[in-house]
């Protein structure tokens, strides 16, 4: 469904990312772990347009996303949940859903989405008229990741959807990630609680200094001794 | 003694209405793209004529016309915005403000002078059949006309108000000014929000410039007067707060009412300075916007 060809990225003139390459199938639930810095963030502002790579290409279904400016990029399908979660604190929860919304054909659906969203966290539609700004830490990560369903997007971006959340909630996103993706959602997923994303997926790729270092399932790249030196010691 | 100090408070009241209008397009225009334009009084003004020579040539009466006069500064600003600002909206916030402020500043000369010589510099104001007519209640003044541009302010700021809180583009809008990025990822065109709240902002300054012309009186260079005014109430309201921005109008016209003179600016500026130190997200703002 994605596939991310050959990608270069400079920061003026540092490079972020050399030749990273990825592909996601439908269906999956992709991780993407590496140390601070590696580049995961970088990936995925490329995917969603954020940023715009010096060469190479990203494929959604075949379909080169290079010259969409971000904000079509969202109704072509792909949506993005920014580190730190991001939701507009200043306007209420039912707001910041509905901006989720935004596309012409995501609001022809606002009502089934925010069905379906508020089944999946129940707690939003409790707090739907409540000032996104008073939320607590897990709530605000649950509206985030919310918001991005709104548009009902084939593919789901996710950056530490679980950082700075305490170890309970922790495993409580995760769940409902991996129940997202059961129903149906592709997810590309940027963690640093590696042991966790690594349990959770199907495949998961290795990203050190701007470079895919290692690909392969979550199980065998738990036991892949490298790693476990140098995350889950 | 009472009933004179009692007449500046209404006089204050009346024209602090018109600051908090003016202000309102200025801070929506601040607070969405961060383009601090410094020609916002002549927006104003080419309001103002805008409305006086609809009045003197065609004899349209002012509260009419003043739909077109904000359609037509909806097109100036539509101008403006393409020509000069739109370049600058991929700056960083510390460049915008100086930039647009250097081009403010320069395209303030040019409508100024521009005025001058289409309409010489004489002071001008609109006298309709009802500009005498003024309604007395216990030995206090009131113009109707005043009372009228009062009015036509607050429907003009609950209309602005409504817009941000019950369509989906003025949510887009305030999604924008607290997080464009976020606001992007949400497939909003961040480009087409900036612009839509320059042309408001222009609108709005074109509707306060007709009120001018009909309650007091205009000139090519009352731009700059009204620039400062908006900018010390934007400050004193504080960004985001529509309602606050209004108050901090009047609260600045009552202040250089009851004060007068020549003490008046000075004033004006003390308060100014007192905010920005006491309280520098302003009387009604909050840090959220």
């Amino acid at each position: 469904m994605l596939a991310i060809e050959g990608i270069d990225v400079y920061y003026g003139d540092i490079p972020a990312l050399r030749e990273v390459s990825l592909k996601v199938e439908e269906g999956e639930l992709v991780a993407l772990v590496g140390p601070n810095g590696a580049g995961k963030t970088t990936t995925l502002r490329v995917i969603s347009g954020l940023l715009k790579p010096i060469s190479g290409r990203v494929l959604l279904e075949g379909r080169p996303l290079a010259k969409e400016p971000a904000h079509k990029i969202v109704e072509l399908g792909i949506s993005q949940v920014l580190e730190g979660g991001r939701i507009f604190t200043g306007l209420t929860v039912l707001e910041n859903l509905e901006l989720g919304a935004f596309g012409a054909k995501a609001r022809k659906a606002k009502n089934e989405s925010l069905r379906w969203v508020f089944s999946i966290f129940p707690r939003l539609e409790e707090r739907q008229a409540q000032r996104a700004g008073t939320l607590s830490g897990g709530e605000r990560q649950m509206l985030a990741i919310g918001r991005a369903l709104m548009s009902k997007p084939k593919l789901l971006l996710l950056d530490e959807p679980s950082f700075g959340l305490a170890p309970l909630l922790v495993v409580q996103i995760l769940q409902m990630i991996t129940e997202i993706n059961r129903q149906g959602v592709t997810v590309l997923l940027v963690e640093q609680n590696v042991r966790a994303a690594l349990e959770l997926t199907n495949r998961a790729y290795v990203i050190e200094n701007g470079r895919i270092v290692g690909e392969g399932s979550g199980e065998a790249l738990l036991s892949f001794e490298s790693i476990r030196s140098a995350y889950l010691a | 003694m009472l009933q004179e100090l009692a007449q500046k408070l209404v006089f204050g009241i009346l024209v602090g209405g018109l600051y908090g209008l003016a202000a309102v397009g200025l801070s929506l225009i601040f607070g969405v793209t961060k383009f601090l334009n410094v020609a916002h009084g002549e927006l104003l003004m080419i309001g103002g004529y805008a409305a006086f020579w609809i009045f003197t040539l065609w004899a349209v009466d002012p509260f009419v016309s003043l739909p077109v006069v904000a359609l037509l500064l909806v097109l100036i600003g539509f101008v403006l915005y393409k020509l000069l600002f739109a370049r600058m909206v991929t700056l960083t916030e510390d460049n915008k403000i100086k930039n647009t402020m250097l081009v403010g500043f320069g395209l303030s000369l040019i409508l100024q002078n521009m005025a001058r010589v289409f309409f010489t510099a004489d002071d001008r104001g609109i006298t309709t059949a009802y500009s005498g007519a003024s309604i007395t209640l216990f030995g206090v003044s009131i113009p109707v006309v005043r009372l009228a541009g009062l009015a036509v302010s607050l429907i003009c700021l609950l209309a602005l108000h409504l817009f941000l809180r019950k369509t989906y583009t003025g949510k887009a809008l305030r999604a924008t000014v607290q997080d464009w990025e976020a606001a992007t990822i949400m497939g909003i065109d961040i480009q087409r929000v900036y612009l839509l709240a320059f042309v408001i902002g222009a609108a709005l300054a074109g509707v306060a410039g007709a009120l001018v012309a009909v309650c007091y009186s205009i000139s090519p260079t009352m731009g700059l007067d009204w620039t400062l005014r908006a900018l010390v109430v934007m400050v004193l309201g504080g960004l985001g707060s529509i309602m606050g921005t209004f108050i901090a109008g009047l609260v600045l016209g009552v202040t250089l009412s009851v004060v007068g003179g020549t003490w008046r600016e000075i004033a004006a500026l003390i308060l100014f300075l007192l905010v920005l130190v006491l309280r520098p997200q302003g009387l009604f703002g909050t840090k959220e916007g």
